[in-house]
Order: C-alpha cells, then sequence, then structure tokens
C-alpha cells in the first residue's frame, strides 16, 4: 500500500494548485515504528510529507464534522462509510468533500505485533508482498501479513471504499465467506449471569479516559452524556456502575450507525475490546432491518425512520 | 495532619435575598467550632470554598471584613448546581466552608494611598469586605482618599443597598452609585455605564490604586479609561475568576501560564496579566 | 552507601521475607500488560518487564480516591458534615520501580507539598513507602529520560536501586530508609568481584542508547507570552481527539476534580484524575470557557510540562521521559517532536 503515497502527493498537489480543495487530510510518517499521524495539509509545501502504509488504521472521517472548509481526504472502506454516516447526519457537505478512494488490504494491529514479539522492539518496519518484515536493534523477523491485522479488518469486507472521486489504486477483491459474527454468538450462547460477568471483566481495566469515544467519528455530540453536569447522568469514579453505564450508552448511542471501523479498539490505551459491545448491535441491526451502515447515502439508516413494518420483537 | 480539603462545618445564620431578580442571595454563615472561627484568618479580597454535603464545593469571595467579628457573609449568584440548591438553603442549617483561599488586595502596599474603587454587578463583594475595612474606625486613618464607582443594570440590581446608602452620608468615602438604566423618578444618583461614570467623575491617580471587578465587558471599558487618567498598569488591580475544584494549587485546572488564579491570584495587578498568556 | 548482591534464584525468598514486615507493591503481568500491584506470592512478582502501562502513580494518586464521608439522613447532628475517610498507612516497599517513574514522585512532590499546603493523603503515602528501583539495562526506543532530567540509573529517587546483572541483582542503597531496608535483609550475599564496574558498564551503555534527544534550554530564554502564541500549536494540534490517554498514563500528569457522590442516606467527596485534554476541565459554571478549543488544551498540556513548569519552580520540566505518551497517543502525538519545535521552532532531530 506504499504506493499510494506517491498518488496521495501527487492528488494532493494537484487539488491544493487548482484550488479544488482548501486542505488535504491524509497521515504523516509516524515517530515510532507501525504508527502514522493524522496530517492536515495547507500548502503545497507540506504535500511531501503525505504518507500512506498499513499503519492508517485511525479513522480520519474522525476530523470531518462542522469542517468549513473544502477538504480532500483519504478514504478505506470504513473511513468511506463514516464519510456516508457524516452525510448523513448533516455532518458535513458533499460538495466540500473530495475522496481519494484507498482500496485497503486491511490494517496492522500495532499491539498484536508488539505482543508477538515479546517485549522486543521492532525499530523499522517494511511491508512487501503479504509479509511484514519487523527490524529491531538486535533482531529481524517476518510476520505473515494477514496474521497481524486489526480484529475488524480481518473480518471486512468492504474493504473498497464506497464513495469516492477517484481511486488510488485498483479497487481489491473484497473477503469472501467471512464469519463477521463468531465472537457475538459465542457471547449470545451465554446464560445472562455469564454475560454480566463477561462485560463486566472485559471493560474492568478502564480508566474513563475516553479514548475510545474520541477516536470515534461518530462521537461528535457537542456535549457528551458523560460530560453533562446538568444534570449529571454518570459519575465519573472507576465505580463498576458508572464504568459500565459508559459502555454500554456509548455501545447503544452508535447502534445502526457504527461501521466496524475498529478505532475504538485501536485507540484504547488498556487493550479493552470495545467492539464486543457494537459488534452485536451491528448484527441485530443487519437481523432486523437488513441494514448495513454507511454504505449507501439515499437511505435513511432504520433508528432514525419510522416504518409501519418496523420489527418490534425487542419491545418488551 | 491538617487537612486543607476539610470544609469546617458552619451554620447558616440569616438568608437574605439582595436583588430584585432573587438571583443573588446573601448567606451569614458562624462556625460551629469556636477553634475553626479562630483559624478562620482572612484579608479583603480572599475567597472560600462553599461546601455542601451530597453537591460540592463553589469557590466564592469572602463579603465580610475581617473587622466584622462572629460571622462570614457570602453573597451567591444562582448559576449552577451548588448555588441552586444553595438559595433553597435556610436559616439553621448545615454546611461546610474552606479557607480562606488565595490572595488578597495589596493592603501593605495601599496604605498612605487613594484607593479608587470600582465594581460592577455582582462582583461587588470582596468590594464590600474592602470598603468596609478601610472605613473600620481603627483602619481608616491608614488610607487617603476613597473613591467607590459601583454600578449595577438598574437599582434593583444593587447589592448592599442599606450600606451604599449610608456610605453616601459619609464624607470620608466619595460613592458614585450608578445604574446602567431606570424608570425610578426617584432615583437620585447616576445613570450610566460604569466606565462612563468613571470617566466622569475622573478619579485622580495621583498617589493612587484601583481595584477593579465586575463583568468582563465591565473591565474591558474601564481599563483604557483608567489608562487615560494617568493609572499605570502595575497600579491597576483586579481579581479573577475561573473554574475551580481544590482551591489550593494543587488539582490543576485554574491554571493561567504558571498562575493559579486560585493560590497565586485571584488578585493581579494588570501589569502582572500582562505577561500572562491571555487564556481566561 | 552499602551494596550487596542477591543471586535471581534467593529473589522469591528475599522478596517474601520483605512481604513479612512491608505490603509489596512489583510490576504484574495481568492480561496484556503489566502494572503495579500488591503482590500476594513472591511468585507474581516479574521484573522481566519493560515497563508498567499505565505509571505506577496510582499508588500514590489513585484514579478514584474518597477523601471524606458524610451522612444526609434527616435528624442525624452530624448531617452534612464531611468525614474523614481512614486509609491505609502502613509501611510498604515498591519494589521494581523504574528509575523515571520515581523520578515523577519527585516532580509531583513539588504540587502536592507545598509551604502553604500539604495534600494530607500524598504525603502519608509518600512517607508510608520505600521506593527500590530497577535500574533500565535495555531502554525502549520511546524513552527519553536522559533528556528529561533523569537517567535509567537515576537514582535522585529512590532508597535502593536494583541493577539485573544477568545472573543475580546488585542492590545498592541510596537513602539511610534504604540502607535500613538493606540491613534488615537476611539472604544478600557480599558483592562478587566486577559487578560494581558491571553495572557501571551497564549504566554507561544504557544512557549511550538513549542518548540526548532534544535540548530545551532555548525555552527558558523564551517568554511566555512568546511560546504561547506561537504558530506551531496549529499543526501540533490537528491530529490529537483530545481524550485523556497522555494525561492518565502519565507519571507526572496528577490534575484530578473533586466531585460528591451520594447513595440514599449516605454519600462521599471523591478526587478523580481528571485532564487538562477534557473541555469541561475549566468550563465555568456560567458557560464561559477559557480553553474552549482544542488548540488552547493540546498547547496547555505541553506548556504546563515544558514551560510553566519549569518557570514557576525553577526546575527541570514536567516530564521524565518515560514515553508512555509516545507510545500510547492513538494518534502518535510525539512530546519530543513538541519539545524541539518549542526550543528550535523546527522538528530536525538533535
Amino acid at each position: 500500500m506504499r504506493a499510494y503515497t506517491e498518488k496521495i502527493r501527487e492528488a494532493a498537489k494537484r487539488l491544493l494548485s487548482e484550488d479544488r480543495v482548501d486542505v488535504v487530510i491524509g497521515f504523516r510518517k509516524g515517530t515510532v515504528a507501525l504508527m502514522n499521524e493524522p496530517f492536515l495539509v495547507k500548502s503545497l509545501d507540506q504535500v511531501d510529507r503525505l504518507y500512506w502504509d498499513g499503519n492508517c488504521g485511525i479513522n480520519l472521517a474522525n476530523y470531518l464534522p462542522k469542517r468549513p472548509d473544502r477538504v480532500a481526504i483519504v478514504a478505506k472502506g470504513c473511513d468511506s462509510r463514516n464519510i456516508v454516516v457524516h452525510l448523513l447526519e448533516n455532518q458535513i457537505k458533499r460538495e466540500q468533500l473530495y475522496i481519494l478512494g484507498a482500496p485497503c488490504h486491511g490494517m496492522i494491529d500495532r499491539r498484536r505485533i508488539l505482543a508477538a514479539l515479546d517485549g522486543k522492539e521492532p525499530l523499522q518496519v517494511e511491508e512487501a508482498n503479504g509479509t511484514i518484515k519487523l527490524i529491531g536493534r538486535d533482531f529481524e523477523e517476518t510476520l505473515e501479513r494477514s496474521s497481524c491485522l486489526q480484529d475488524n479488518c480481518a473480518i471486512c469486507i468492504h474493504r473498497n471504499p464506497v464513495v469516492y472521486d477517484e481511486l488510488l489504486g485498483d479497487l481489491v477483491a473484497e473477503q469472501e465467506n467471512v464469519d463477521r459474527y463468531s465472537d457475538v454468538r459465542r457471547v449470545e450462547a451465554m446464560s445472562s449471569e455469564q454475560r454480566w460477568q463477561y462485560f463486566d471483566d472485559l471493560i474492568a481495566p478502564c480508566i474513563r479516559c475516553y479514548a475510545c469515544r474520541n477516536a470515534c467519528p461518530l462521537c461528535y455530540c457537542p456535549t457528551c452524556f458523560v460530560d453533562e453536569s446538568r444534570p449529571q447522568w454518570v459519575g465519573k469514579s472507576i465505580d463498576r456502575t458508572d464504568t459500565r453505564t459508559f459502555h454500554f450508552l456509548r455501545a447503544y448511542h452508535v447502534a445502526g450507525r457504527c461501521t466496524d471501523c475498529g478505532a475504538c479498539e485501536r485507540a484504547c490505551p488498556v487493550g479493552i475490546k470495545v467492539r464486543r459491545f457494537t459488534k452485536k448491535l451491528e448484527k441485530d441491526i443487519k437481523e432486523l432491518y437488513g441494514y448495513e451502515v454507511g454504505l449507501s447515502t439515499d437511505e435513511r439508516p432504520p433508528l432514525d425512520t419510522y416504518r409501519p413494518g418496523d420489527p418490534e420483537p425487542f419491545f418488551k | 495532619m491538617n487537612n486543607p480539603y476539610l470544609p469546617y462545618p458552619v451554620k447558616i445564620d440569616s438568608v437574605v435575598t439582595e436583588t430584585e431578580d432573587r438571583n443573588l442571595k446573601t448567606f451569614k454563615l458562624v462556625f460551629l467550632n469556636p477553634d475553626d472561627e479562630a483559624g478562620f484568618n482572612y484579608t479583603p479580597g480572599q475567597f472560600a470554598e462553599l461546601s455542601i454535603a451530597g453537591l460540592g464545593e463553589i469557590p466564592i469571595g469572602i463579603a465580610t471584613s475581617p473587622t466584622e467579628k462572629g460571622y462570614i457573609m457570602f453573597t451567591v449568584n444562582k448559576v449552577g448546581k451548588v448555588t441552586n440548591h444553595l438559595h433553597n438553603m435556610q436559616a439553621g442549617e448545615i454546611m461546610g466552608v474552606r479557607g480562606p483561599l488565595g490572595n488578597w488586595y495589596p493592603w501593605d502596599v495601599l496604605e498612605g494611598k487613594n484607593v479608587v474603587i470600582i465594581g460592577g454587578g455582582f462582583a461587588f463583594t470582596t468590594l464590600r469586605s474592602s470598603i468596609v475595612y478601610m472605613l473600620d474606625s481603627a483602619n481608616r486613618s491608614r488610607f487617603g482618599d476613597i473613591t467607590v464607582v459601583y454600578g449595577a443594570r438598574s437599582p434593583g440590581l444593587l447589592l448592599y443597598k442599606e450600606e451604599l446608602a449610608a456610605w453616601e452620608q459619609r464624607d470620608d468615602i466619595n460613592m458614585h452609585i450608578t445604574v446602567d438604566g431606570t424608570d425610578d423618578p426617584n432615583w437620585k444618583y447616576n445613570i450610566g455605564f460604569v466606565p462612563a461614570i468613571t470617566k466622569e467623575k475622573a478619579p485622580s491617580s495621583e498617589n493612587a490604586y484601583a481595584i477593579v471587578c465586575g463583568p468582563p465587558i465591565m473591565i474591558k471599558f474601564t481599563l483604557p479609561v483608567l489608562t487615560d487618567l494617568g493609572f499605570p498598569a502595575e497600579r491597576i488591580i483586579t481579581s479573577l475568576e475561573m473554574r475551580m475544584k481544590c482551591g489550593i494549587g494543587i488539582c490543576g485546572r485554574c491554571n493561567i501560564g504558571t498562575e493559579y488564579v486560585c493560590k497565586d491570584g485571584p488578585v493581579f495587578t494588570l501589569e502582572q496579566l500582562s505577561r500572562l498568556p491571555n487564556e481566561y | 552507601m552499602s551494596e550487596t548482591y542477591v543471586s535471581k534464584e534467593k529473589l522469591p525468598g528475599i522478596v517474601e521475607q520483605l512481604m513479612g514486615t512491608h505490603r509489596v507493591f512489583g510490576p504484574i503481568l495481568k492480561g496484556q500488560y503489566h502494572q503495579f500491584a500488591l503482590l500476594e506470592e513472591s511468585a507474581d512478582l516479574d521484573l522481566a518487564f519493560r515497563n508498567t502501562r499505565l505509571s505506577p502513580k496510582a499508588l500514590f494518586h489513585p484514579h478514584s480516591e474518597r477523601m471524606f464521608e458524610f451522612t444526609l439522613e434527616k435528624g442525624n447532628p452530624d448531617a452534612g458534615i464531611l468525614k474523614e475517610v481512614p486509609k491505609d498507612y502502613r509501611s510498604r516497599i515498591v519494589l521494581g520501580i523504574r528509575p523515571c517513574d520515581a523520578y515523577a514522585f519527585k516532580l509531583d512532590d513539588r504540587n502536592f507539598i507545598t509551604d502553604q499546603f500539604k495534600d494530607p493523603w500524598w504525603v502519608q503515602r509518600r512517607e508510608s513507602t520505600t521506593l527500590v528501583g530497577l535500574a533500565c539495562n535495555d531502554p525502549c526506543s520511546t524513552c527519553f529520560c536522559t533528556s528529561a532530567g533523569s537517567g535509567p540509573f537515576d537514582t535522585s529517587s529512590l532508597d535502593v536501586l536494583l541493577v539485573d546483572l544477568g545472573e543475580g541483582y546488585l542492590l545498592q542503597a541510596v537513602t539511610h530508609k534504604g540502607e535500613q531496608l538493606m540491613g534488615d535483609l537476611a539472604g544478600g550475599e557480599s558483592v562478587p568481584e566486577h559487578c560494581t564496574e558491571q553495572a557501571a558498564a551497564l549504566k554507561q551503555s544504557a544512557e549511550a542508547q538513549l542518548g540526548i534527544q532534544f535540548n530545551l534550554d532555548p525555552v527558558k530564554q523564551k517568554s511566555m507570552v512568546e511560546l504561547f502564541d506561537a504558530p506551531f500549536w496549529e499543526d501540533v494540534q490537528f491530529s490529537c481527539i483530545n481524550c485523556g490517554t497522555c494525561t492518565f498514563l502519565c507519571p507526572t500528569c496528577w490534575c484530578f476534580d473533586i466531585q460528591d457522590e451520594v447513595y440514599q442516606s449516605r454519600g462521599e467527596r471523591i478526587r478523580i484524575w481528571d485532564s487538562c485534554m477534557f473541555p469541561l476541565f475549566t468550563l465555568h459554571g456560567a458557560g464561559h470557557n477559557p480553553r474552549d478549543q482544542k488548540l488552547k488544551r493540546v498547547r496547555q498540556r505541553f506548556m504546563h510540562k515544558l514551560k510553566y513548569y519549569p518557570d514557576k519552580y525553577a526546575d527541570g520540566i514536567a516530564c521524565v521521559g518515560c514515553g508512555r505518551c509516545v507510545q500510547h497517543c492513538p494518534v502518535n502525538i510525539d512530546i519530543r517532536q513538541v519539545a524541539r519545535l518549542m526550543a528550535e521552532s523546527c522538528v530536525c532531530p538533535v
């Protein structure tokens, strides 16, 4: 995917110099291995710092809401779906956007690699031919790229952008016969007591830093319910009830809106598998309404429309 | 170990509604333990955290002067959770006070000087403290001329109306009370904004310091007037507000650059502020 | 100060001895990462760690701490009066803390212990704790302690320093408290030949590996206002998502909120980690917010660490170079780059 770097720079140069856009949102090369930093390009002299590789997992759609200017943005499949959600939710206008579609092979899970290296620290990373070569001070190791993907990327069925103005490369083959919900089914099979315990254990390490929320393109509320102080809905300590309230309510607030981009898990500093909540809701939305988030701007999402035939078995 | 976060228990002795919009009430508080009262040594310009168990704390300027013994007084604007609750509390109820906190107006520097006090709206609390303090018979001779410009939007929104009237009668203080506007045919004081009245009354900057407290807009327009009158930045004093929690410079939220408003302030000279980031 | 040697197979016995007289906290692998926790068994101690994911600050300044408790019971004469909550201040040892993290406590002391006010919980926990540090033979690429006033073998804030020599540990007493602790230990051996030299060589190589990654001397010369108004903040802040990861993982971010929580007629006043990244941090009751934009909040964090703190206390920076924020910032904002920007207004590596 490094080949995109040149394409992105070329497009940025062209779009800025032709005054098609005011800014370009992409990535610049990170300061540590397996990380890149979201980057706002405002002028031509910054264009050559734009960069792309398998460590661009951050969802750039997060930087769009309420922008007043004309923006070119690099978008993977998931980012493009979140752009669709933003368009549906009036967070940005289509005519403001110039979408540089980035067909994606899945993004690398840095934590997974660091865990696999067991304390050894990669300083240099080379991606080639489906492998990732990690070079450290006194070691060199090559891993299969497919074994190093973010969990959500491994089961992604929308790697190609769904909306774009130009493509940075050929469309990629979508993954087929993917079992997207095996982990959800495992939880569904539990008794309610087991499930309660499972989720309690899941969020036990939470430090309430809200990285999951802030990394999420959907979490653009001017004041999040956890920050509301009049009235205050949720306590701020790491009391279990409050931590649960935060995670449960956040999950429900993204129901029917979440594209499973994995930003929350990628951001969580204590490694909570936040998608265990959102995946279940994604599955329900699909089963109940046959709806997949962010594929089209023509259809209102099921939870913000009423149709006489809506299923309602979950009303109790 | 003395715990600076632990409020002294106090009893509400009386509650007075100050303004016609009923948004400002003055609470007179007495300490439950005499030792606490003895330990609460304050100087005009300081504030305290008023504490209500179950709701939290709010930083409020101390409106009494240390020359007034046996009680302390706070005038509270109804804006948030704690202040709303406090406004519904009655005489006899128990709450907490933590302090005194922050620095104070520089009384050692003001000694022998003329003092010009300019206040607007409900930011008159520590200014009341200061006036009472200076007018106290033991202190009056320590200061030169005292001039006060105090304004509110309407007569009904002025604080401490009886005291204002009493000070008007005295000849050892120049009072200039003003309102933005009024229909009251019996209104006998000034009409006009605080900056305009300050300009009109033109208190001399000769050997003088100005203390300015009020809403940001008032301060913004008063400062150039004072500069024109010849007050240098180091002789213009103001008191800042900031969101606070601990009140003792530890919890970290109220800084402007290097200075914690709760501990290094709230009182700053304009000259000090000019060296700090403009972020308040 | 005295030195002793403990071979690795004897370490569990030594730890058990300590556990007999103290509460011993050490790095324990819990799930995916290490964290400091009370040792239940000596075998839980895992000194073969890089560093803990969260800094050990929670041992002194927990995420959520009960400050006071109260009753709101009608008719109870104590209703509405806050009471102190008993705390466990029995003596304890923090074993295996990295020198940078210990140095952080010294920086934090300046905040929690002032001439005028002393934070009682911080003070008493500091007093009841002996810090036994573990030198860093092999620092991470994100570490920069040597640029932040500390170092991989920094003993300035430790009572005892442990150096891993492969087969065993060299124990060096640093303070009187540490001397006492070592004096009470049975099972230490006399230091084998060359061990002291070996430790010195490890120190030298670790320091060389770290190098000096930025120089903040120019920041001292620049005025607060000049740095505050610098144009580069615009670029620094763009990627920030304003989460609390950097502040919550940081050993020198001490900011907290105070909240009252009530359940039925009982309540408590608690203090909770807060973050200058959160808009609510500075929101006035009347609605005004002096840091109402992300840029202002990002700037506050770096200015506080690299300019305000050093200016206020005429001391080093409020950062120890542990690199946690660099490692775990979800969007890769790197304080080393910001330090270089502040110093030179350029990002050339030193």
